[in-house]
């Protein structure tokens, strides 16, 4: 009721506005579009959601808005070449992927890396796992609210992009691993940098588990939602912290030791419900887990080559290629052939942030891959998201898209 | 995993065409097209195997190989949902001719998107799956750009212009109708 001017009382009603006043029919649904660009959506994915009142009655994602083609680009590419494109797919821990990458290569090769590369694979890509849950927690905090859980996840992540930059000279598209080791050795120093770093990340990582997981604001939001059975998961193909936090121990560093993972200890945390908080709560606990193994690899990380020493996979020496005929005839051959991979077919997988990252790939013998699969750990995780929000309340979405963290990266090949 | 392919040649005899492990580990089932649903429920509902998780499907286009034969091979990568946490590859191969076959995503929901990858990508048809659309190429794409015989260097003609009410639609298929 407001009173004008003219001291006659006015109701809704008689300005005209009767909709204002009639209840929307329960029985009709509204569409709304989240996506693809939205402050809330990681990404350009879309998410098309059938609303009756406030509880979804239907959510269909839609993604290719970031699709590159990327098995085309590999296929025309030769083995090496691949490396930057693979960096690209989950761009937020892109070492992960290049040693994922690596190993179907190596695997076709028949190629038994140095046993530094391998610590050396292990402590960057440990690191670089550690980012890319910094990046999810501290989104997930601040989609819900809590701006300042985001600062302390990105200064962790900085810190380490900044001993990842000292290592392979960028900051997040890295391309440093080789087929046949890695691109070069540890600086001078680095190791002591890293520990220091550690503890520093430890500090932060414990300030944002002080705000977030006894908020209770954060608890009530994510607990008991975007839930997923053990069976479902299985069924879906989820892997890595989604699949651990419905209480399957799945871990290929543990199912499938690769690299020099058999020699280091740590835990595989699991979780009970299958629900956001328990996504949260895995990622946390796997970042302490990542700091343990990188610990113990930079203490025993041996003395020896980053690369292998056979001219017909890894680049001669700058000497030999300019002072031998045989250094200049390998170098050539590289790169203008390849790698000359034997005819085959192989599939390997490692453990990337988001689980198992798997690429399928056949050699036709020639210096490039006839076809090369990649299994994005996200992709099916994604294709589970109706199941997990369907009957749910809207405000359910971002939190759980949050929490199975998708990177249009990889999903989006 | 050697087991399981005997297991698999024991059950299903003539229909399992090829059974092999690669040097470096790999297990592969060639399956006749016409039995993949029965194997599959096999592989996912026997208890020795259990392989109930679906990794991924993808398919290779053969047709620049030396080899020869069928034009597409899809391949399926399955895991046991336990420890030892195993994995087996079932093959399919399909002609140029018919390149279609029976939906998995039945048996695993997981073969939902992979089998949508397929279409879109090689043009695979599969018949029983609910929603075959397009996955990642927008719905007025024309053609299947993994195909080898499809230039890497394709171009295709801008989409025509869509109404106001279409603008916030973007590619893909239309929203749910009320």
């Amino acid at each position: 009721m407001s009173t004008p001017a003219d001291g006659k009382a006015r109701d809704t009603l008689e300005v005209g506005r009767q909709d204002l006043l009639s209840l929307p029919d329960s029985s009709e649904r509204m569409v709304i579009n989240l996506g693809p660009s939205h402050p809330a959506m990681h990404g350009t994915v879309r998410m098309l959601v059938e609303l009756e009142g406030e509880t979804i009655a239907k959510a269909v994602p839609e993604i290719g808005f970031l699709h590159r083609g990327f098995e085309k680009s590999c296929e025309a590419s030769t083995w090496t070449q691949c490396l930057p494109y693979v960096d690209r797919l989950n761009y937020v821990s892109s070492l992960l992927n290049d040693f994922g990458y690596l190993v179907v290569v190596e695997k076709l090769l028949r190629l038994e890396i140095p046993e530094r590369a391998k610590f050396i694979r292990v402590i960057a890509g440990e690191l670089h796992r550690i980012c890319d849950h910094l990046t999810l927690v501290g989104a997930l905090g601040m989609e819900l609210g809590g701006f300042t859980a985001f600062l302390y996840a990105l200064e962790a992540r900085e810190l380490i992009w900044d001993r990842i930059a000292e290592l392979t000279g960028a900051r997040v598209t890295t391309s440093f691993g080789r087929p046949g080791g890695v691109q070069r050795d540890l600086p001078q120093g680095w190791g002591e940098k890293v520990l220091e770093t550690l503890d520093r990340v430890a500090e932060l990582r414990d300030e944002l588990d002080v705000l977030l997981t006894r908020n209770r604001i954060f608890a009530d939001r994510t607990r008991g939602a975007g839930v997923i059975s053990r069976d479902d998961a299985l069924e879906f193909g989820f892997t890595g912290p989604c699949l651990r936090a419905c209480g399957v121990g799945y871990d290929v560093r543990k199912a499938h030791p690769y690299f020099v993972y058999d020699q280091l200890d740590f835990d595989v945390p699991l979780g009970e419900h299958g629900d956001n908080y328990d996504r949260y709560l895995v990622r946390m606990e796997e970042m302490k887990q990542s700091d343990r193994i990188v610990r113990q690899a930079l203490a025993k990380i041996p003395e020896g080559p980053v690369m292998v020493g056979d001219w017909r996979v890894a680049l001669p020496p700058k000497e030999q290629v300019y002072g031998t005929i045989e250094g200049t005839i390998a170098h050539f051959k590289l790169i203008m052939e390849g790698i000359q991979v034997p005819a085959g077919e192989a599939y390997a997988y490692t453990e990337a942030a988001n689980g198992e990252l798997g690429f399928y790939a056949v050699s036709d013998g020639s210096g490039r891959p006839y076809k090369l699969h990649v299994r994005a750990p996200g992709f099916p995780i994604l294709s589970a998201v109706p199941s997990m929000i369907e009957g749910r309340l809207l405000a359910d979405l971002i939190p759980t898209f949050d929490s199975i963290n998708m990177i249009g990266g990889e999903v989006e090949v | 995993m050697r087991a399981s392919l005997d297991r698999l040649r024991d059950r299903f005899a003539e229909k399992v065409l090829l059974a092999y492990s690669t040097e470096q580990g790999d297990d592969f089932a060639v399956v006749d097209p016409a039995a993949l649903r029965e194997v599959a429920r096999f592989c996912k509902e026997e208890p020795e195997l259990d392989l109930r998780m679906f990794v991924s499907m993808c398919v290779v286009d053969r047709l620049l190989l030396p080899e020869g034969g069928p034009r597409f091979e899809l391949v399926y990568q399955l895991r046991q949902g336990r420890e030892p946490w195993k994995k087996l590859h079932l093959k399919v191969r399909l002609t140029e001719e018919r390149p279609q076959v029976d939906s998995v995503q039945p048996i695993w929901k997981g073969a939902d998107w992979w089998e949508r990858y397929a279409w879109d990508f090689y043009g695979i048809r599969f018949t029983g799956h609910p929603d075959l659309r397009r996955i990642l190429m927008y719905e007025e794409f024309e053609g299947h750009p993994l195909r080898k015989d499809y230039p890497l260097r394709g171009r295709q003609p801008l989409v025509e212009g869509r109404g106001s009410e279409e603008l916030i639609r973007g590619p893909g298929a239309a929203p749910p109708k009320k």
